[in-house]
């Protein structure tokens, strides 16, 4: 058996395939969005480096798509696991693109023709910018084939749109297909790196912080979004229709947080909010930027020193995390303590920025039937702590945020460690 | 009370504070008073004794509103610290005059005001509300409190609620003079001893009648009742919870038009504490001609009013401007004629804030059930 399944395109998945195809083992890649990348590609730079994010992970995806041993199924859920180490059957069932992926040029002839165009929010970019019923999530998708919305194309959820589609009108490659049908296949197997990456943490579950009922609210994959060139204000700073001059950021929402049963520290949070603070500041520099926390955690690698050098452009850190959020008037005001002062403060605020942890992904039962253990805090977790990759049960490995919150170095370490680990298993053939 | 005996840190389990600060600054007057929260915290965990806290009369800032409790990400509760030091000042005798008395009055007649227990029903004479010690089990009790019993504005808020309810066809009685207070406010003194004999009371009534729902007219009781009562079998509901689901089973309509631009203010122990945000809020955009905007401070970031923990009966430093008044004066800016609010507390220091800031004439402070009985097309003279 030389064919192994890894379950998720994010960076974690992305390596692990890449690692193991380049082995000689057949990769297949299931991944339910209609691209890879998972939250990386939608962040704007890595910490603490500040190396734009895109640059350093499209080669790795244009390398999935290209690798002649990856099997690549987009838009595709794993709906059953059977069998054993050396021996899983898998049925997978991919959902209908309506767009041919053999033919689709990626041309964009479609969605500029999509009468929808410009109206539905884009969830890549966090709903901040719009996108058409066709669509790509962004430029670098690989594949870089379009797919159709069922839900807001109005040929699909209506039956009619004009008189007659004009995406199909507009595509010189004939590739739209709206009789396109959700197929199923099977899968045979001899090993699973199963990385399905997180959830953001939902803001709304913190009511006080307004997340949802004011536009200047925001979480942190939304400014990653609004930081980046290619994203929905192409890399400007823009918070309710104007550049922000006062800029809080508050850590540890929905991490290390009882309220919300969420006790554990998210690991990534002290520095992406120190790299979007540096950004920010970096993109609007008549802007006054506070950073309110608990602790600073900046334990990697170049972390403390990037921290010292954020606190060196300006960006002032207050210790004691704001409280609540609230509107008087027109005017938007967060109310918090210094704690170092011993002084509660009510100020004006024109960008508030949640850094939101990371929770464990919604919708994984057929994984978790396998009898993968969670620990308090769901994620995934292995038999021992000598074993970060493995979860008690052969030929099944852990990648990446699925067992934890991670930041991305640590993920492709985690990544490389479950491929070489199915890797031993595809090798020697059978259950041990 | 043996626990008493027991350092705080150890009997509130105080030591995995973070000092994260979020509990003070979301404390209401921690703005405008010496009370920190935080530090507070910060100063039972680490100092050999507390004694110093007692005089020290920011402790009687707090309004027991419990953000600080709701909020602490440690899953902590600051209040209760608050309370715990209100404890150890109580048992050494070491309060204010007018916490005495309202603990006295309370002992010895039932109320904090001390007033007379043969006049606690006194308020219901003419309106024919059934004794609910006649009752037979799995009834409706409707549990009236000292506020309502005793106070003659928070009277009227019993005697809209009653209109209310009669309107409705609801069966259901009272205690009358067999009810003592909740203790709710006593507890928050720091008379832990006295709430569990006021409990152990009403308890005995509620024991004889078992009722399936007891209705509150304050949040304060609800609160008790529901949370702090052991071994009540009983459903608790705020008034507005009740007439909410009178509401759903097609009892109760509001038909007349009350053209009125009002907000309203969410009373902690009811939103923030028990999470009653949108009961009071559809009860009231349900009667005709209302027309309802927000407070921007609303819902889990509502402001306190300063009428709880105590502060009926004790000021504390009373620095500052009211918040009371902040509220008055945010809801002029608002362009509201009225606040409509669903506590006794709230409807009491809301008044008062209006009178302080001299604005009779422009705005009014009306109980959700004085808005209930108006959109019914009532009028209290012509009831009971």
């Amino acid at each position: 058996m030389r064919d192994v399944l890894v379950i998720g395109g994010g960076i974690a998945g992305i390596q692990a395939s890449l690692d193991m195809a380049d082995a000689g083992f057949t990769v297949h890649l299931v991944e339910k969005e209609p691209t890879i990348g998972g939250h990386m590609a939608q962040t704007d730079k890595v910490f603490p480096t500040l190396d734009c994010s895109s640059c350093i992970l499209t080669p790795k995806m244009v390398g999935v798509g290209q690798h002649p041993n990856i099997r690549l199924y987009t838009l595709s859920e794993v709906t059953r696991i059977d069998g054993q180490a050396g021996d899983f059957t898998v049925e997978v069932v991919r959902h209908p693109r309506y767009v041919d992926e053999s033919a689709c040029t990626g041309c964009g002839a479609c969605a500029e023709a999509c009468v929808m165009k410009g109206r539905i929010p884009n969830a890549f970019d966090m709903g901040l910018g719009k996108r058409g019923a066709v669509y790509i999530a962004f430029p670098q998708a690989v594949p870089l084939k379009y797919a159709i919305d069922p839900a807001t194309c109005l040929t699909l959820s209506r039956g009619k749109c004009k008189k007659g589609p004009p995406c199909k009108l507009a595509c010189a490659a004939d590739a739209i297909h709206f009789e396109d049908t959700e197929k199923r296949l099977t899968l045979h197997v001899g090993a699973i790196v199963v990385a399905t990456g997180y959830d953001p943490f939902d803001p709304r579950l913190k009511p006080e912080y307004g997340y949802g009922a004011y536009p200047e609210v925001l979480t942190a994959l939304e400014v990653e979004r609004l930081c980046s060139a290619s994203g929905p204000t192409l890399g400007e700073i823009v918070v309710n229709g104007k550049k922000p001059t006062k800029v809080f950021f508050i850590h540890c929402v929905g991490s290390r947080d009882h309220t919300v049963d969420n006790p554990y520290c998210s690991r990534v949070c002290c520095m992406f909010t120190a790299k979007q603070a540096h950004l920010v500041k970096d993109k609007v520099p008549d802007a006054k930027v506070t950073v309110t926390y608990i602790d600073i955690r900046a334990f990697g690698k170049g972390y403390e020193e990037f921290y010292e050098r954020v606190q060196d452009e300006g960006i002032i850190y207050r210790r004691g995390v704001i409280s609540e959020v609230f509107k008087k008037g027109d005017k938007l005001y967060v109310r918090g303590e210094d704690a170092f002062l011993g002084e509660v403060y009510e100020e004006e605020a024109d960008m508030v920025v949640l850094a939101a942890g990371l929770t464990q992904r919604k919708g994984l039962d057929v994984i978790e039937a396998l009898g993968i253990q969670k620990g308090d805090d769901r994620f995934f977790k292995g038999p021992s702590p000598l074993d970060p990759v493995e979860t008690g049960i052969d030929g099944v490995y852990l990648a990446g945020c699925c067992a934890g919150p991670k930041d991305i170095p640590d993920t492709v370490v985690q990544a490389s460690g479950a491929a070489a680990r199915a890797m031993a298993v595809l090798a020697r053939g059978k259950a041990a | 009370m043996e626990e008493l005996q027991q350092p705080l840190p150890e009997r509130l389990d105080l030591f995995t504070c973070i000092q994260c600060g979020k509990c003070t600054g979301g404390c209401p007057v921690s703005i405008k008073s010496p009370l920190n929260i935080r530090r507070v915290i910060r100063e039972t965990v680490v100092r050999e004794d507390l004694h110093g806290f007692f005089s020290r009369l920011e402790i009687w800032d707090c309004t027991t509103c419990s953000t600080c409790a709701i909020r602490c990400p440690r899953g902590l509760k600051p209040v209760d610290a608050i309370i715990g030091l209100r404890e150890m000042m109580v048992e050494e005798g070491r309060i204010e005059k007018t916490i005495i008395d309202a603990l006295d009055g309370a002992y010895k007649y039932g109320n904090p005001w001390g007033r007379a227990k043969n006049k606690r029903a006194e308020w219901a004479q003419d309106l024919d509300i059934q004794n609910a010690l006649e009752m037979d089990p799995g009834q409706i009790l409707y549990f009236v409190c000292c506020a309502a019993s005793y106070d003659p504005r928070v009277q009227v808020v019993a005697k809209t609620l009653v209109t209310v309810l009669k309107a409705a066809g609801v069966s259901f009685g009272i205690l009358g003079n067999k009810e003592v207070c909740c203790g709710s406010e006593i507890r928050r003194m720091g008379e832990v001893g006295l709430f569990e004999m006021l409990m152990e009371e009403n308890m005995k009534n509620f024991g004889k009648i078992e009722p399936a729902t007891i209705v509150t007219t304050s949040p304060h009781c609800m609160n008790a009742l529901k949370n702090e009562y052991e071994g009540l079998g009983s459903e608790v509901l705020h008034y507005s919870q009740f007439v909410r689901r009178l509401m759903d089973e097609g009892k109760l309509a509001f038909e007349t038009e009350v053209p009125m631009k009002v907000t309203y203010h969410d009373p902690c122990y009811l939103g923030k504490q028990n999470g009653v945000f949108d009961e009071p809020r559809e009860i009231l955009t349900s009667i005709p001609g209302i027309e309802f905007i927000e407070f921007g401070r609303c819902r889990e970031n509502s402001l306190c009013c300063e009428g709880g923990g105590g502060r009926m009966w004790m000021e504390g430093t009373n620095q500052g401007k009211r918040l009371s008044e902040v509220r008055v004066e945010d809801a002029l800016e608002m362009g509201v004629e009225a606040i409509i609010t669903a506590c006794p507390f709230c409807l009491l220091t809301l008044e008062d804030a209006v009178k302080t800031t001299g604005n009779e004439e422009k705005i009014k402070i009306i109980d959700l059930m004085e808005l209930a009985v108006m959109g019914l097309g009532k009028t209290l003279e012509t009831e009971g």
